[in-house]
């Protein structure tokens, strides 16, 4: 292990769902004390704190956690990526080591969410007043809606479609057979928010969010959070053997955003990034799709799943419907995709889900994933995509010799 | 008749409506909002050039629950207009997939969304199924 290398060496995820009773701070100490926990390790240690909460507004999510766990005077990053912010926090302490300037960092990402209906822009109402121009469009009420789709499962919908349009073979029935997928996987999660099966019936006649995604083909809002502590590969070793041998090395660790291309501000696309991302990935690890044992990928609605399969290279250009119909993606298929159930099963509490996914991965290359253990994972992939947009790819392989 | 603007400064009615974008004077590169400068190139010169008015269906969802103040359901699309990308709904069609399919001509249409207090009516673009 050359010290330039950098280790998961502690990890956590709170059950995902409704917390009533827990507040974000609450939720966030839960995950940060566990992550440290988990590594052995105490708040002192801590070379930097990188942390993240969207819906907290202006709050410090970073120092609250130190008013709380420990505040020892180390710098504290407050992120903001939409749903790559956890990804990016815990890409901000990994940098951080990886430049030297910290042996042990923290990231953690939190998220109350339950009961938060659609997420988009928002939109004025024309009423009685003069009309007045405002915005980049100089439109005179609120364009949601009026001038097409701004939210979340509509646009997503629509790239999804539009991935459909290209290549075939994509249908409403397709993407119900993707989340129904997902829910069967999360059977086995405890900590994910909803564990029940749904039958492709029961998803394609739930209510109609966007056509074609209905609501359990949507990224479940929810609370929950998540906080990993990593460190230098030169300081792992002093660390007992048990440590090391429950060390993650994190293979690769990308951060990308959307290049300009024509319609890219019309409709986002989360394809062009998404494969840049994953290119380096694998550049990086040197490793290839063929190598994962496991990926998470980011599923916020089912529409959005089918085209990471071709952005993550785990199928041939334009060939995601295939690889899907072939099983591949599912937990006993060559390239399991979401055994934690994905962000329509095991939720999405936002700033959390890009560790959360991390701590998925890490949980079967450590060989303590219990019933949904993949057997023999040695090697996984974390993405994430965040709309503006904001994409982070992390490819991670097990420490242990066996 | 009522005295007519258009929803978005994008738009230009008129006998023939059409949409006009901000077009980079460097590189070509379209955009339909205010500019500080180009994302493709970053030049800050941009020329006004108008959007065709026919398209082709390249994306669309059928939306069942939007903002306050919305119908729904409704349609929203990307169309591609002779080569540049526009956002609208799709209007004078059952907002079912039965009736809207991918790869669809639409053409583009106006619809007045509403007057203010001095009986000012903003008009909306759209597109509707070309024959």
């Amino acid at each position: 292990m050359g010290s330039e290398d950098v280790y998961i060496l502690g990890i956590n995820m709170t059950k995902f769902g409704k917390h009533p009773e827990l507040d974000t701070v609450d939720l966030a100490s839960q995950a940060t004390l566990a992550a440290l926990d988990d590594a052995g390790v105490t708040m002192k240690d801590m070379g930097i704190i990188a942390a993240g909460n969207l819906m907290g507004g202006a709050l410090p999510i970073a120092q609250v956690i130190q008013k709380q766990c420990g505040q020892t005077g180390i710098p504290a990053y407050n992120v903001s990526n939409a749903c790559a912010t956890g990804a990016t926090a815990l890409r901000v302490a990994i940098m951080s080591v990886k430049a030297g300037e910290s042996d042990f960092g923290l990231a953690v990402g939190v998220e109350k969410l339950a009961g938060a209906g659609l997420l988009a822009g928002g939109s004025k109402k024309a009423d009685g007043a003069a009309w007045e121009r405002s915005g980049r469009y100089g439109a005179v009420a609120g364009v949601d809606g009026r001038i097409g789709t701004d939210i979340m499962p509509g646009v997503f919908a629509q790239i999804g479609m539009e991935y459909g349009h290209k290549y075939g073979g994509a249908n409403f029935e397709l993407f119900a057979q993707i989340s129904e997928k997902n829910h069967g996987h999360s059977t086995l999660n405890p900590l994910a928010a909803y564990t029940k099966a749904m039958s492709l019936e029961q998803i394609m006649g739930d209510m109609m969010i966007a056509y074609p995604n209905t609501r359990p083909m949507c990224s479940a809002n929810c609370d929950g959070a998540a906080a990993a502590v990593v460190v230098s590969g030169s300081k792992l070793k002093p660390l007992s053997a048990e440590q090391q041998r429950r060390a993650v090395r994190i293979a690769a660790s990308v951060l990308t955003s959307d290049p300009y291309e024509e319609a890219c501000q019309v409709l986002p696309n989360v394809n062009t990034l998404t494969r840049s991302a994953a290119k380096q990935a694998y550049e990086m690890a040197g490793v290839g799709p063929e190598d994962l044992n496991l990926v998470e990928l980011h599923d916020c609605f089912a529409t959005a799943e089918l085209v990471h399969y071709d952005n993550l290279m785990l199928c041939e250009e334009g060939g995601a419907v295939d690889f899907f119909k072939s099983g591949a993606p599912f937990r006993d298929g060559s390239t399991p995709v979401n055994v934690s159930g994905g962000l329509q099963s095991k939720g999405h509490p936002i700033a959390a889900t890009g560790i959360a996914n991390i701590w998925e991965v890490c949980h079967h290359l450590r060989g303590e994933a219990g019933p949904r253990q993949i057997e023999g994972a040695k090697v996984g992939l974390a993405h994430v995509i965040g709309l503006a947009s904001a994409c982070g790819v992390h490819i991670l392989e097990s420490n242990s010799a066996n | 008749m009522a005295e007519q603007i258009p929803f978005v400064d994008y738009l230009v009615l008129g006998d023939e409506p059409h949409l006009v974008v901000n077009e980079c004077s460097s590189c070509g590169a379209r955009f339909f909002d205010r500019r500080n400068a180009c994302a493709g190139c970053s030049g800050t010169e941009f020329k006004k050039a108008p959007v065709a008015t026919h398209g082709e269906v390249r994306a669309f969802t059928i939306v069942a629950f939007a903002a306050p103040g919305i119908q729904v359901p409704f349609v929203s699309a990307i169309v591609d207009c002779d080569g540049t990308t526009v956002k609208g709904n799709i209007v004078n069609v059952e907002p079912s997939p039965d009736h809207v399919k991918l790869g669809m001509p639409v053409r583009l249409t106006t619809d007045v969304i509403g007057a203010d207090g001095d009986g000012v009516e903003a008009v909306n673009f759209g597109f509707e199924p070309a024959a």
